[in-house]
């Protein structure tokens, strides 16, 4: 899931200084799931505002609303009937949801209350880490399903380096280093001799921004390749 | 202000195993303790979360404690840990946001000890009279917004049973 949390309340009230009527905007997928910007976390912000507009003698509403997800026109249209009330609608989404909803309600002003930081899992309760770089070449079939990419801070393909230290990592001795991992994993799965495989240089083109993908099935002219 | 001596508003929110049953029995050992106190019984101090916290200062409370059971010995094994940490939370949230986290307060009270609920019902009145009026009291009337009301989904409707088979409201009615 997209791993995202959310900015400091400061600099949240920064955004809506002059906004009277706001709209908080949650966002019940990824977000919500790792605590940064779903149904609960919407009622604290909008909470968080709203005494602090108290506390500072602001005359202003804070509304909220949490929508299935924000990076779909579908669930955004549940807002039309809300939105001309709204000087500002503050979403609680990833950056895709935050320009999705700015892109639905042209000229409403669309803040974000989140920082996106990654594509992650969950370690524990509470705490996530990245395993994802979006690279656009997965080989995670070659590497026991532990992507070097992300998980070596150089991205080396073709790995370990020569700074590993009891399978630590050296640019940050809290991580273990990936392709230490990457070795016990292939030994485990009987593929040990998969890390002789010598990978080309990435492809970076594949991942040229901004990436677009149109699912085969959907097809301009329905035409066969 | 108003020229009336301020007396503070005390939230307490009890787990019903353990700080009820010792409040009860600070009752019943006829110990007095502060008055400003109100107590609200709750099936597991792991029920409460930090909106309900924040919604107690937005609506004036001068301090709310949460009370729930001694360490090792929640009634739900880890109600009490959730508990804490749902008011460690809210306490970073009210400081955020400008207000005196130590007007919040998690305590673990047993059951048993009816003299502790006393001690800690006085102290956090005695916090609230020093730390003065929560400065949210004289807006708690003050509407500042809400949940939309959001249309439930559509579900179709439930299939009826005639004579042992069911019939769905899309195969129409015989």
């Amino acid at each position: 899931m997209i791993v995202a949390q959310r900015k400091s309340l400061e600099r949240i009230e920064q955004m809506l200084e002059g906004c009277e009527q706001i709209l908080v905007v949650g966002c019940g997928t990824c977000v919500a799931v790792c605590m940064a910007g779903g149904e609960k976390e919407v009622q604290l912000l909008a909470e968080q505002l709203r005494m602090r507009g108290k506390l500072g003698g602001l005359r202003r509403t804070i509304d909220e609303i949490t929508l299935t997800r924000q990076c779909d026109h579908e669930y955004l249209d549940q807002l039309a009937p809300h939105v001309h009330n709204y000087d500002a609608l503050l979403s609680m989404a990833c950056g895709a949801g935050v320009q999705l909803l700015a892109e639905h309600f042209e000229g409403r002003l669309v803040l974000p209350a989140l920082d996106t930081r990654f594509i992650g899992a969950s370690d524990a309760e509470g705490q996530w880490s990245q395993r994802c770089s979006a690279c656009c070449e997965c080989i995670l079939d070659l590497t026991g399903g532990i992507c070097p990419h992300t998980l070596c801070p150089k991205g080396q393909l073709n790995g370990p380096c020569g700074g590993a230290d009891h399978g630590r990592c050296e640019v940050d001795p809290e991580n273990e280093c990936a392709w230490a991992l990457i070795y016990r994993r292939l030994e485990l799965l009987g593929r040990l001799d998969q890390i002789r495989t010598i990978q080309p240089p990435k492809d970076h083109s594949a991942t040229t921004r901004p990436g677009r993908q149109r699912h085969p099935a959907f097809d301009a002219d329905g035409s066969e390749d | 202000m108003s020229e009336r001596k301020f007396e503070p508003k005390v939230l307490a929110l009890c787990c019903t195993y353990c700080a009820y049953t010792a409040a009860d029995l600070a009752g019943s050992l006829r110990l007095e303790y502060s008055p400003n106190v109100r107590v609200v019984k709750l099936m597991c101090s792991g029920k409460v979360d930090p909106i309900l916290l924040l919604r107690a200062f937005e609506r004036g409370a001068d301090a709310v404690f949460v009370a729930g059971c001694a360490q090792g010995e929640c009634h739900f094994l880890e109600g009490n840990v959730r508990g804490k940490r749902a008011v460690q939370h809210a306490k970073r949230l009210i400081a955020e946001l400008g207000l005196e986290p130590e007007r919040l307060e998690f305590f673990h009270i047993p059951a048993s000890d009816g003299p502790l609920f006393a001690r800690c019902a006085d102290q956090m009145t005695a916090r609230a009279r020093e730390l003065g009026p929560n400065p949210l009291r004289s807006s708690a009337q003050q509407d500042a917004g809400s949940a939309l009301e959001q249309p439930r989904d559509a579900h179709p409707a439930l299939p009826q049973c005639r004579a042992g088979v069911l019939i769905r409201a899309a195969e129409g009615d015989e």
